[in-house]
């Protein structure tokens, strides 16, 4: 990594105050020119809104920005981008009813007498396309790409303004492998022709494998900014949780008892085939897989959600008629989505009655709610699962990720469910939030509950299951217990 | 003291989710009427007072079983057809030899079987609500032609005419039978379980749906409490002029939908109060009295009226925007 003499871009003493919370304090970053910097912290460490002050979204409360060595004081986005800052969002901001160029040129069209040059668009285009080794036609409506396609047009975009510094905000979180070595490709390039780029990430692995340096964030401040020759996966995540994280995973056996959930020969219309499993009362019991799999829609299909076409669904060895989620309810199931935003919260009420949402007939006299009862079932659950959220009545939009997760988790836990179905339940939230919910899951099996997990994180599986199931293409490819399963055994059946 | 203070806190109980929107769409209500007591002091006569009150009772009626297919983030356009076809039913009911109190109830199971209809295509045929809710719209006003000839029904009956004539302590009963609807549906959205369900729908269908909830239920539910205040409120209004016109409620629904949104619902859903409808309700009913009051041209009246609702709602809108 050449390194010149003053930063691309020094932060000092930034702070920001949102009513309430104070999410930056004193924070001081320089960013040198051709160097990937990673930063990472939990959720609500700061990252987001210290990227935001440097993009022109929010606007700091004290500290100063030098770009250069100068002070600048950045007035909006678009100042940002002409001072060669660009950032790009996790949830990508490409139209996709357009073509790449127009994408690429969308608000700064190429103008010949009042029309736009269509032509030198994507001559243009075409040459950014190149530099970020993307072999489309840049007349390709941007619908039709892949969400790495569209990161790549997105990247395309931040050097048309010729950025000297750009942020991406968890690129990876929906690519493959494979399209995350393309993207990191990209970024090796760029970062030999000078460009600084910040990498916002959960993955420790991506993180080592980019990074040169790693800052780490926590409670809306600089931790410590090291080179990442320095640094070890260990001490990143102690530095990020403030405390040493030696075992991520807290798994404490509970005593196994009896079936709790039996699935026979379950099929779905020209998907699922002939899907058989088990969970026992006090077992977790989890489902590995690559993402499309058929995972999430096997649990889809035993809860009522989607329809089935044939199988049969035994609660305690007795068969139940589930077609309905209201059946699966009253069959003592709970189920955890994997789109927490979509189908497991309404964003717009409150904490406390989204977590009574499944329970209301046990704080009803009839018809009617009683809202102390409901007031104590919803504080028992924030409690017990610490939910972090300064009152009852705070709407559940404004927490973070983890504490939503939590919150949904507490829905399905003041029914009592007999079995509690989790599908992907710590995927994008931070290493504390996800160690508590591992911990509570413990807690719910030593209760005789039983757990199905879905996981694309092997070393959850891993580290949670008592037994693993492996689907590849609709169908279960194969049963392990803990003792004899590894990443390559559950790899090697995932994928053929 | 303290007995006084729990109702005052039930009473709170009550008009809880009072938000907001609710408390600028006060103020907006507040205003008007101050400004108009000092332009026309007439306005404050308890006379003008109470039949402004008995003239928007009828659309804060509807409103109120409108809001709730709103707060399911749907729309029904079909209360103007069903408010006349409860009416023209009961009409002809009692015409043709059924006693007052049964025709009555044949006039509002004739609401609740309207809305089961709309329910039924949203819920069962996945038509847009618009869309449903426009045809039908038109099947329920034809069925008031074909079975009224088109000719209005009068001579009902002195019984019939108490419910929009009729005075109890000085007030018309309409106004205590808004009161009374204002409360039901108080009570029904912010203490029951069903009311909580439906807010929760009204915000995100599918986790409700994922949290064990039969939401195809609680649609068909919405639907025909929406028909039923409709139906309600026609049988007020036929009462009240003594005849039954198989035109009436044409363009009713306006009203009542107007209400809602002024009352700071929002059309997509998830969002409303009980307490906005009715003043959103009232806005409309005070204004129309003032454009009497004032000596308004009537030919301007409308297009006030049209303005008045886009003023309101943009002010919630700004408000909401910086919040």
């Amino acid at each position: 990594m050449a390194q010149s003499q003053t930063p691309l871009l020094e932060m000092r003493g930034i702070t920001k105050q949102f009513p309430g919370v104070l999410a930056l304090s004193d924070v001081s970053l320089s960013v040198w020119p051709g160097e990937v910097l990673a930063l990472v912290g939990e959720n609500g460490a700061g990252k987001s809104t210290l990227m935001k002050i440097l993009s022109g979204v929010y606007k700091k409360d004290a500290g100063e920005i030098l770009l250069d060595g100068s002070p600048v004081d950045i007035t909006g986005p678009l100042h940002a981008r002409q001072l060669g800052i660009s950032i790009i969002y996790q949830e990508l901001n490409v139209l996709n009813n357009m073509n790449i160029a127009e994408n690429i040129f969308m608000g700064r069209e190429k103008k010949k007498n009042g029309f736009v040059d269509k032509k030198l668009q994507h001559d243009e285009a075409r040459a950014l396309l190149d530099r970020v080794g993307l072999s489309v036609d840049t007349h390709t409506r941007t619908g039709r790409l892949s969400t790495a396609q569209k990161q790549m047009v997105e990247v395309a975009k931040a050097l048309s303004t010729n950025a000297r510094m750009i942020i991406m905000d968890e690129p990876t979180s929906s690519l493959t492998e494979k399209e995350t070595e393309t993207l990191f490709g990209i970024i090796r390039k760029l970062r030999a022709d000078g460009v600084a780029i910040v990498f916002i990430s959960h993955r420790m692995n991506e993180i080592f494998e980019i990074a040169d340096r790693i800052a780490v964030m926590r409670d809306g401040q600089m931790i410590q900014a090291i080179s990442a020759d320095d640094a070890t996966e260990q001490s990143v995540i102690a530095a990020m949780v403030g405390r040493d994280v030696r075992n991520l995973f807290v798994k404490e056996t509970a005593p196994i008892g009896d079936v709790a959930l039996e699935v026979r020969g379950l099929s779905t219309k020209g998907f699922l085939k002939d899907i058989s499993f088990h969970v026992r009362s006090g077992e977790i019991v989890g489902f590995a897989g690559l993402v499309g799999a058929g995972r999430s829609e096997v649990m889809r299909a035993v809860f009522g959600i989607d329809p089935r076409e044939s199988g049969e669904i035994l609660v305690r060895g007795k068969p139940v008629d589930i077609h309905t989620t209201v059946d699966a309810l009253r069959a003592g199931l709970g189920f955890v989505p994997e789109d927490r935003k979509e189908q497991g919260l309404i964003l717009k009420m409150s904490v406390r009655h989204n977590a009574t949402i499944a329970a209301l007939p046990s704080v009803a006299n009839g018809w009617f709610l009683d809202k102390k009862r409901e007031r104590d079932l919803a504080g028992r659950y924030i409690d017990k699962l610490r939910v972090k959220t300064p009152s009852q009545e705070q709407r559940v939009l404004n927490l973070s990720g983890g504490n939503q997760q939590k919150v949904v988790i507490a829905k399905w836990m003041a029914i009592n469910p007999s079995v509690l179905i989790l599908d992907e339940p710590t995927r994008g939230i931070d290493v504390g939030a996800k160690k508590e919910i591992h911990l509570l899951m413990s807690e719910l099996v030593a209760q005789g509950v039983a757990i199905i997990m879905i996981s694309s994180e092997l070393p959850e599986i891993l580290g949670m299951s008592d037994r693993i199931y492996v689907m590849h293409d609709g169908r279960i490819k194969g049963e392990m217990p803990r003792g004899e399963a590894t990443q390559e055994a559950i790899m090697r059946m995932a994928i053929s | 003291m303290s007995e006084n203070i729990k109702t005052n806190r039930k009473a709170l109980n009550v008009l809880r989710g009072a938000n907001a929107s609710t408390v600028t769409i006060f103020i907006i209500f507040v205003l008007l009427c101050v400004i108009l007591s000092i332009a026309q002091p007439a306005f404050l006569e308890p006379n003008n007072l109470l039949s402004t009150a008995r003239a928007f009772s009828a659309y804060a009626i509807a409103g109120l079983g409108v809001s709730m297919v709103i707060m399911t983030g749907g729309i029904d356009i079909s209360v103007g057809a069903i408010y006349g076809l409860a009416a023209t039913i009961a009409a002809l009911s009692i015409k043709g030899g059924v006693p007052t109190e049964p025709a009555l109830l044949l006039g509002i199971l004739t609401g609740i079987c309207c809305g089961l209809f709309n329910g039924s295509l949203v819920v069962f045929c996945k038509l847009p609500p618009m869309i449903a809710t426009l045809g039908s719209q038109q099947i329920f006003r034809g069925i008031c032609y074909i079975t009224t000839r088109g000719y209005p029904i009068s001579g009902l009956g002195e019984k019939f005419l108490w419910l929009g004539q009729g005075y109890f302590l000085g007030a018309p009963i309409a106004i205590y039978a808004m009161a009374i609807i204002v409360v039901l549906f108080a009570v029904f959205r912010n203490q029951t379980v069903t009311g909580r369900r439906i807010f929760a729908m009204g915000g995100n269908a599918e986790a409700t749906r994922i949290s064990g909830i039969n939401i195809k239920r609680l649609y068909l539910l919405c639907y025909m409490l929406s028909g039923v205040t409709a139906a309600f409120a026609g049988i007020m209004n036929a009462s009240k002029l003594g005849v039954s016109q198989p035109t009436a409620g044409n363009g009713f629904e306006m009203d009542a939908i107007a209400s809602v949104v002024i009352g700071g619902s929002s059309l997509s859903g998830g969002e409303g109060t009980v307490v906005g409808t009715i003043i959103g309700a009232a806005i409309i009913g005070v204004l129309r009295n003032a454009l009497v009051l004032l000596k308004v041209d009537s030919y301007f009246q409308t297009l006030i009226i049209g303005s008045v609702i886009i003023v309101a709602v943009s002010i919630d809108q700004l408000r909401k925007s910086r919040a």
